[in-house]
């Protein structure tokens, strides 16, 4: 009973851990493109970035995913999103890029805009360019102020991935529960809890490792 | 030789006007003096050089080339202006070294980025460790900012300022933030410096320092220039009531 039972929480697991990597690969970069956006100084660009980023922290992750799932089928008539397993995973997946995207542009905001403007105009008096300025000297600053913040984020993100089940992806909860039914047992359910235990003791451990290697600057 | 010449500098910031009608001029391997009371725009006539600000009128000319002039729109692109700036160091009052770069590695990198060279560099290194020597951190090379001590950062900026070769090097209040057993080791790379002929402008209220270094001293206030000339003259004998306002009013304190 314990390898079946542990067999199928690795499959449930397999994909809390696709939709959580895609979910980062996706949401890290579009997150710095919607910093630069809620910092631009024309304001039909930096107003609605703002708006978009009010709407989407300001509403459950729940809602959205919910919104997003359904939204085009009922507004367009027609589902955009596929009937199938893969269609309701990208729908998740979009809903949670989006969302882990404004949360990290807010961090990426503060980390950029809490580097002293000292350091913009050192780089200028020694006549370096712009791209010059941010890349070798702002970025890896703004990177070792923001880690904490964002090793938050990454954590809470393994957690909400089970949020995705509202709309049917399978992912380790999922499974867990399916044995309440078939066999009537929840240890099981417990037993999930161990999984996220270890995996977000592993991302604790990784984030650890990063900020030590940053700790030779201040 | 005529090294620099700013003509009729205007800059207002909003409402106030900050710099008003400056204009001076000064020779190769001269040490300039600015003083004045807070406010008076010194700050913001560094930045002027160095184009941190630009100036709403006026004409900036290093070495007879006109760098800027508010007449011609086309000395203000922004990559004009990137290559203009190299004429021109400046050393900030609060140092802002690059904390994440080594000492040496402060000074190698805007050279290191403009020759395409790696911090690996044989020559590149050796000139850096040089300027580094020459400012008394030959000990100090590998130190991050944080380990070193404000009056051994400024020094390392000094030299990164100087790895560049600015025609004119300006400092601006080069030792105010430091605490006053550490303002004389600045001084010192300072007064090297003016004694190897390096063109400066020095905005400063240690007097002494500025009378006995520099060749002109130019008094400021409220954003024009009151007085300049020979130093001894400014500061033992000055001609204006405001100058001697200004210096009876630091001597008190
Ligand atoms: N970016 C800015 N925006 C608005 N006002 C400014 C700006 N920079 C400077 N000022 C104003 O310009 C005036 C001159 O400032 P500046 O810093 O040049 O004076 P300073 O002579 O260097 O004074 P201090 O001795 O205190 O350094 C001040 O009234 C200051 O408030
Ligand atoms: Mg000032």
């Amino acid at each position: 009973m314990l390898s079946t039972v542990t067999l199928t929480l690795l499959k449930g697991f397999l994909g809390t851990l696709r939709l959580f990597s895609e979910t980062l690969l996706f949401a890290l970069p579009l997150g710095l493109i919607i910093s630069f956006g809620s910092m631009h100084k024309l304001k039909i660009l930096r107003l609605p970035v703002r708006f978009l980023i009010w709407i989407i922290r300001g509403t459950p992750l729940m809602l959205q995913l919910l919104v997003i799932y359904y939204g085009p089928g009922i507004i367009l008539g027609n589902n955009v999103w596929g009937s199938g397993e893969t269609g309701r995973f990208i729908a998740a997946l979009c809903a949670f890029v989006l969302n882990y995207a404004c949360y990290f542009s807010e961090i990426f905001r503060g980390g950029i805009q809490s580097i002293p403007v000292g350091q913009y105009e050192a780089g200028q008096v020694l006549g370096m360019t712009k791209g010059q300025i941010f890349f070798k000297v702002i970025l890896l600053q703004v990177i070792k102020r923001i880690v904490p913040p964002i090793s938050n984020e990454v954590i809470t993100l393994v957690k909400d991935t089970s949020l995705a089940r509202v709309i049917a992806v399978y992912e380790i909860i999922w499974e867990g529960q399916s044995f309440i039914k078939s066999a009537g047992i929840i240890w099981p359910l417990f037993y999930t809890g161990i999984f996220y235990l270890l995996f977000s003791g592993l991302l604790t451990l990784f984030f650890g490792f990063i900020e030590k290697k940053l700790s030779y600057f201040r | 030789m005529r090294i620099l010449e700013v003509l009729n500098i205007k800059k207002d910031f909003g409402y106030i006007e900050v710099l008003k009608d400056i204009s001076f001029s000064m020779d190769s391997g001269q040490v300039v003096s600015i003083i004045g009371s807070s406010g008076s725009g010194k700050t913001t006539l560094l930045r002027c050089l160095n184009f941190l600000e630009i100036p709403d009128k006026g004409v900036i000319k290093v070495r007879g080339e006109t760098l800027f002039d508010s007449d011609k729109p086309d000395t203000r692109s922004e990559e004009a202006i990137r290559q203009k700036r190299l004429h021109f160091g400046l050393v900030f009052q609060s140092f802002n070294l690059f904390p994440q770069y080594t000492a040496l590695e402060n000074v190698m990198l805007a050279p290191s980025l403009r020759e395409k060279k790696s911090f690996n560099d044989e020559g590149l290194r050796k000139r850096s460790s040089d300027l580094l020597s020459l400012m008394g951190l030959g000990e100090r090379m590998g130190n991050y900012p944080h380990q070193l001590s404000g009056g051994q950062q400024q020094r390392v900026a000094i030299a990164r300022a100087l790895a560049m070769n600015p025609d004119i090097l300006c400092f601006d209040e080069p030792t105010s933030a430091l605490d006053p057993e550490l303002t004389g080791e600045v001084l010192k790379v300072i007064r090297e410096l003016a004694r190897q002929k390096t063109t400066m402008i020095i905005v400063t209220h240690e007097m002494a320092f500025a009378r006995d270094v520099s060749d002109v001293v130019i008094f400021m206030d409220k954003g024009v220039i009151v007085e300049q000339g020979d130093p001894k003259d400014i500061i033992d004998n000055p001609k204006e009531e405001r100058t001697r306002k200004f210096l009876s009013a630091l001597s008190r304190n």
